[in-house]
């Protein structure tokens, strides 16, 4: 596998210019010749398919929800960074890509992440012009907070809904364009396979979600916006469609995965309550802008935490990291929570919980003020809670998020496969080893809106707009696989045999696996035993599993068994990508790589690559490949926050 | 809260696909945890219909977090249940009492056919956004940011309005299966914004044509809608498209 980053020539802050110039340029009455697939309605989606389609291209859009306006970036809370230093607190584009890359631990590409501190102006601008409600000062500009592992308030927000105001935006432009006739939307469609046509990404196979059948759609180019596979543990605070499948059948056909270990755990959550539960809760970081998270300092001390006096209290993360306090970057947060929980000093009924009490700044600030800011958050909190956070703490805990981690892109977002471009969380390229609160709706929309229409067009220019169909062969084989395996997992359709289990039960037990040995905290010997048990899993899987229904009509059971079935696979690359990695970084905690003080410790001579992984056929070890980091205009330093 | 089991009779409504006809069903539940939402006790089912080889229940759901707009079914006559301002994905079990009977139906609406079970087709909704939901500013031409101020309070209306998430359940809560309450949502967000303003027009002619021409009946006030909606989405949103309508059938250069 060939891993060229195709990094421009040049100083960090003239890379992408010399980029956008070098690039060959289609003329917009030959656009309309060309054919691109957008796979995924996301942010990085949407507004790719509909910047796409502003331009001339002919796009076709696809998503696996009822309507594009659903896809899960909706769901993301707190905001969107941008170097506008609107504040005039010493913000700047060099600052939020030095606090980007320090936060991603100094793991991620120097002139992508430039790049992306460069666009996020852009973005805000366009936000706004499409009329995304943003919130605002008594003046009318634009207000602002902060996030973890920043000390400038460059956060852009719409309440607590920022992902659903923003994807709203993206949505409205692809809706312009459908409306225009440059776009056509395929909703409840499920990419099931890419079709590569003399090494080329030329196509994809769709299983109609509604009907079942297997659809065949060709272009000049195939766009991935789909997403991270958080879910691969089955509990997480992704949607529950959410899943790896379109990257994994990319991966095997070619595409390198790169640095699938980088999963981000969330410190703040609401902690897991019961074995029937379908998902986890996301309570938005910014609520660590006022919440203050303690623990009592007595082990087993259950006394309600307003009977807790001051003096009885541990404010762990402002004695530990005074400068940062409560705002550290999330996987400090959630390492130290996991810290006090696994010392006996967790609350709640499980001992898995760690309180987030706004007393203090109610007291300061007023109950209006904080409920302003929080009021709807607070709310959620209440109605699966049933408790009242204005009246006694948060209980939270970490859970699986976000994924760094993704498929291989070169600086123009292309992957090792010709003409297939990923985006957004699908790809691996900005965050590092530990993302920062509210870059990934700036990554997602930096992609979408301002990165791949440019790069693309280069990619099309060489490639031309010769003549497609899905009459191929390519297309027939790749239907027949998809057939055999929907067939297969159809096998034990009826409760026949003795033994069978349902698709959650799996599902739960790879997560189980997942969480327990290659979550917070990760050892050579826990990698290794889930190494053995994966595969074993994934055997009774496909014996045992029941899926009920056919594969001709609408069957949910069916949709998650395939999406299970490659989590299956995917699992064993993130197992073992985690144990190849023997230092820590980022998210990435290796017990036998710390400091004394119980830091992460980075190892920069052995590691500072990013690690690419290949398939090599059925049942054979997947190839790991590496491609150099190069720093030139920063020195990788030891995070500190204290 | 302490958590209770409770059991539970379901009635539900099963239907293979649009051309088949549908039919109640009963199911019986025991021993749910009062903690659950009410989608994981669909899940509870579902895993039991499916440990006996039947058919479990086709629904649509996906953030689970009440932000995305796709579940929702309408429980004892309700749209989205009896709690106020909730998805149906935040509802929980603690509402509900040990042996209670609970009915749960589609979103019942000419513009949303049904697919299967508790499955509609809301696509009705995107082709109204289509018609003029959006404004029209192509990537890369916008001004900075602050060079469009917008008074707190303005933008304070705009959100209240664009945090409709798009689920339908006013369709289905009202009477004449209106859509009145989704279009003002849109309509008046992008008019309280001065952004909004070059297309004001155009946008509230189209998009209310597009309604019609979708099959969702007229508004006639009976506040159905406002008081299953789940963000809580004012019927004022409704006056101020009547308003926007009438202005722009007044003063549009684009009338007939």
């Amino acid at each position: 596998m060939k891993l060229d980053p195709k990094i421009p020539d040049g100083p960090l802050a003239e890379k992408w210019d010399r980029c956008r110039f070098a690039n060959r340029l289609v003329n917009p009455a030959n656009k309309r010749k060309y054919e691109i697939l957008v796979v995924g309605t996301g942010l990085a989606g949407a507004s790719a398919a509909a910047t796409l389609g502003e331009l001339g291209y002919n796009v076709k859009s696809f998503c696996i929800q009822d309507s594009p306006r659903r896809a899960h970036s909706i769901a993301a809370q707190g905001g969107i960074n941008a170097a506008k230093n609107y504040q005039n607190d010493g913000d700047s584009i060099f600052r939020l890509f030095y606090d980007t890359i320090k936060g991603g631990d100094f793991r991620a590409r120097e002139a992508n992440v430039y790049r992306l501190a460069q666009v996020s102006n852009n973005i805000i601008d366009q936000c706004v012009a499409q009329g995304v409600p943003f919130a605002r000062e008594y003046g009318g500009t634009l207000a602002n907070r902060s996030f973890g592992g920043a000390q400038v308030s460059r956060t852009f927000y719409a309440r607590g809904q920022t992902g659903q105001q923003l994807l709203f935006g993206a949505y409205s432009a692809l809706m312009r364009q459908v409306a225009a006739g440059k776009v056509t939307i395929f909703p409840r469609r499920e990419m099931m396979d890419l079709v590569l046509i003399d090494g080329q990404a030329r196509g994809i196979v769709c299983r109609n979600l509604v009907t079942g059948e297997l659809e065949r759609y060709c272009g000049h180019a195939v766009v991935l916006a789909t997403g991270g596979y958080g879910n691969a543990y089955f509990l997480s605070t992704n949607a529950m469609a959410s899943n790896v499948t379109a990257a994994w059948r990319a991966y095997k056909k070619g595409a390198g995965f790169a640095n699938p270990s980088f999963v981000q755990i969330h410190p703040t959550c609401i902690p897991v309550h019961g074995d029937y539960q379908s998902k986890l809760t996301l309570m938005s970081e910014s609520l660590r802008n006022d919440g203050r998270v303690w623990v009592p300092k007595k082990k087993g001390d259950n006394r309600p935490p307003q009977d807790i006096p001051e003096e009885d209290r541990d404010y762990y993360l402002e004695r530990k990291y005074p400068s940062f306090g409560n705002l550290v970057p999330r996987d400090v947060a959630s390492r130290n929570a996991k810290e006090v929980c696994d010392q006996g000093k967790g609350v709640g009924e499980t001992g898995l919980a760690v309180y987030l009490d706004f007393r203090d700044a109610i007291n300061r600030d007023g109950l209006d003020v904080i409920l302003r800011k929080y009021g709807n958050l607070f709310h959620m909190y209440e109605k699966i809670t049933a408790q009242d956070p204005s009246v006694q703490p948060m209980m939270i805990y970490p859970a699986v998020h976000y994924t760094m981690g993704g498929l291989w892109v070169d600086y123009n977002l292309m992957s090792t496969i010709p003409g297939l471009f990923v985006l957004g969380e699908a790809n691996f390229s900005d965050h590092g080893a530990n993302r920062l609160g509210a870059s990934a709706l700036m990554q997602g929309l930096a992609d979408g809106y301002f990165i791949v229409p440019y790069t693309i067009g280069n990619y099309l220019a060489e490639a031309g707009s010769g003549p497609l169909t899905v009459d191929h062969d390519a297309y027939s084989e790749s239907e027949r696989e998809v057939g055999r395996r929907l067939e297969a997992l159809l096998a034990n359709r009826t409760a026949g045999k003795k033994g069978l289990r349902t698709v959650a039960d799996f599902h739960r037990r790879l997560g189980q696996i997942l969480w327990d040995y290659c979550g917070m905290a990760r050892n050579r010997e826990g990698l290794e035993k889930a190494l053995s048990l994966i595969p074993a899993l994934r055997e009774e899987f496909w014996d045992r599993v029941t899926v009920p229904g056919s594969g001709q009509e609408l069957n949910q059971s069916l949709e998650r068994a395939g999406r299970v079935a490659d989590f299956m696979e995917f699992a064993e690359i993130l197992v073992q990508d985690a144990l190849a990695r023997g230092e820590s970084c980022g998210c990435h905690l290796r017990e036998e790589s710390q400091t004394e003080e119980n830091e992460a410790l980075r190892d920069d001579e052995h590691y500072s690559h990013v690690s690419v992984w290949a398939y090599s056929g059925e049942g054979k070890p997947a190839q790991m490949h590496k491609e150099p980091l190069v720093f030139e205009n920063v020195r990788p330093s030891q995070r500190s926050y204290k | 809260m302490a958590a209770r089991e409770i059991s539970l009779n379901l009635k539900i409504w099963r239907q293979e696909n649009q051309g088949k006809k549908g039919t109640f069903e009963n199911y019986r539940l025991e021993k749910i945890n009062s903690n659950m939402s009410f989608l994981e006790m669909i899940d509870v089912l579902n895993e039991k219909l499916t440990r006996e080889g039947r058919e479990p229940v086709a629904f649509d759901h996906d953030c689970r977090e009440g932000i995305c707009g796709m579940c929702g079914a309408v429980v004892d006559g309700i749209a989205h249940g009896p709690e106020k301002a909730t998805t149906l994905c935040q509802l929980h079990m603690r509402h509900f009492r040990d042996g209670q009977t609970l009915t749960i139906e589609p979103f019942r609406a000419r513009a949303f056919p049904i697919i299967r079970d508790l499955v509609v087709d809301r696509s009705a909704f995107d082709r109204i956004i289509q018609a003029g939901g959006f404004i029209s500013v192509n990537t890369g031409s916008a001004p900075d940011a602050n060079a469009i101020p917008v008074a707190q309070t303005k933008a304070e209306l705009a959100m209240d309005a664009a945090a409709c998430i798009g689920c339908g359940a006013c369709v289905a809560a009202c009477p004449n299966a209106s859509a009145m309450l989704f279009v003002g949502a849109k309509i008046s967000q992008l008019a309280l914004l001065p952004q909004g303003g070059p297309e004001r027009e155009k946008r509230a002619l189209s998009m209310v044509r597009a309604m019609d021409r979708e099959g969702f009946g007229n508004c006639s006030n009976e506040r159905e809608c406002e008081a299953v909606c789940p963000k809580s989405i004012s019927i004022r949103n409704i006056a101020r498209l009547n308003r926007e309508f009438v202005r722009a059938s007044l003063f549009s250069d684009e009338n007939e």
